[in-house]
């Protein structure tokens, strides 16, 4: 397997995932790559490393550049394991003691994770190592999207390699935004919306310290995905418009599930409501799309109205499991209703708003609840109120 | 004493053990906490916690 050449003395080594369809409850229907960069200087260097099971990818790559042995220094720029989880046998294969630059919290991270025995380098914000001709700065980025998080930025090539930032799980023939274009933005954006929205707030942050760096930036590298060579700051800009978390203010979702169809006319109902006062909105189904699909769509839609029946005096349970992932989310600058269809009890639609209520979003509405199976009254209801959110929506 | 929880990252902040890491002796209220110390999981500012 050959390296691939990004720039002068500069390769991606890492290994493409074709197959991963689940990454830790994300759906990657078009698998990842876990992207991992040889730099050829007097110091031969690495930057972060693969999935413990593509050891063998690395390996051959590095390979097919150079004698993995000659690697001199490790960078690791975030802990979590689809990057380290290959470097304890990368190690025990190139030299045990190669030193590991990592940041502060990188290095406590590391340890938890491969004990002490690694020769870890700590480095702090805004540190530079000399590779011979080129010279490496690391910038903490905490929490993009781990505390350990950092970026490290090659100097005299001007290339940025920003970890987790910028990714996208995607795997396909194409390695570089030019050659994939404008189809790549979805896979960026479903990336920021499952795993960096929470911290939208800290990236703009982050975003801004960079900015004041005032560091030419050529290339970015983020380790899944395609690399932006051609429009480097065409990512950058979609990220700052996104920490922003400013909804499409005519989009609304509504999100259900349904056992015996009922919830689900519920929702066809609301969706046409809506849609009768101009909104842009269509019912998720939740055992259709993947929760980290529905999250995608949420994360700009002004509104969000969520269905379930009641099973048992509760919550459907895929209703249950995408409230607790948005939560974890921290949704802001929506507003929320609930609705659901039940048999005897009805607290489904309840809970459900108290959820909603929890993360803080606005309700205009209490939540519309129909025994049963809605009939053409219990449908205009729901098409009613779906109007009246479409209006509570301006 | 109060426990302050980090909004950002949900760490908590136990002033009977202070943040000796960072200079913070055992002991210290949050209050008293240098208004430039910042989480030391996440690195966010003081203003993002709130009492546990
Ligand atoms: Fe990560
Ligand atoms: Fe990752």
């Amino acid at each position: 397997m050959k390296a691939l050449k990004i720039a002068e003395g500069i390769y991606d080594v890492g290994a493409t995932d074709w197959n991963v369809r689940d990454f830790h409850g994300y759906s990657t229907e078009n698998g990842s790559t876990y992207n991992a960069f040889l730099i050829i200087d007097e110091k031969v260097t690495l930057i972060d490393t693969v999935k413990v099971d593509f050891l063998d990818q690395l390996m051959a790559k590095i390979s097919s550049v150079i004698d993995p042995a000659k690697i001199d220094y490790i960078v690791s720029n975030h802990t979590e394991m689809d990057h380290s989880g290959a470097l304890p046998r990368l190690l025990h294969r190139i030299g045990k003691d190669i030193p590991v630059f990592c940041s502060k919290m990188g290095h406590k991270n590391l340890a938890s994770h491969f004990g002490q025995k690694i020769n870890y380098r700590p480095v702090a914000d805004g540190e530079e190592l000399c590779l011979g001709k080129r010279t490496l700065k690391f910038i903490e980025t905490r929490m993009i999207h781990w505390p350990d998080s950092m970026f490290s930025y090659l100097v005299e090539d001007k290339i940025l390699f920003s970890s987790d930032g910028f990714g996208q799980h995607y795997a396909g023939p194409e390695r570089f935004d030019d050659e994939i274009g404008e189809a790549i933005m979805p896979y960026a954006k479903k990336y920021f919306a499952n795993i960096l929205w929470l911290y939208a707030p800290l990236i703009k942050g982050v975003l801004n310290k960079v900015r004041e760096l005032n560091l030419p930036i050529e290339m970015i590298c983020p380790d899944h995905g395609v690399l932006w060579r051609q429009n480097p700051a065409k990512i950058v800009e979609a990220y700052t418009r996104w920490c922003d978390l400013q909804p499409q203010p005519d989009k609304a979702l509504v999100i259900y599930d349904t056992m015996w169809h009922s919830t689900e006319a519920m929702a066809e109902a609301i969706v046409a409501g809506l849609a009768a006062e101009g909104v842009s909105a269509k019912p998720m189904h939740l055992r259709t799309c993947h929760r980290s699909d529905v999250v995608t769509e949420a994360f700009d839609a002004k509104a969000l109205v969520i269905g379930s029946p009641t099973l048992n005096n509760g919550l459907f349970p895929t209703v249950a499991d995408f409230l607790t992932y948005l939560k974890g989310l921290k949704p802001k600058n929506k507003l929320a209703a609930s609705f659901g269809s039940f048999g005897w009890s009805g607290e489904a639609a309840k809970l459900v708003e108290d959820e909603l209520k929890t993360m803080g979003l606005h309700l205009s509405e209490d939540p519309l609840k129909i025994q049963y199976v809605p009939n053409r009254e219990g449908l205009e209801k729901c098409f009613e109120f779906g109007r009246r959110i479409a209006r509570a929506m301006r | 004493m109060d426990n302050f929880v980090c909004l950002v990252c949900g760490f908590v902040y136990d002033p009977n053990e202070g943040d000796p890491e960072n200079g913070v002796a055992a002991g210290t209220p949050f209050a008293d906490l240098p208004a430039d110390w910042t989480c030391p999981v996440c690195g966010a500012p003081k203003d993002q916690f709130g009492k546990e």
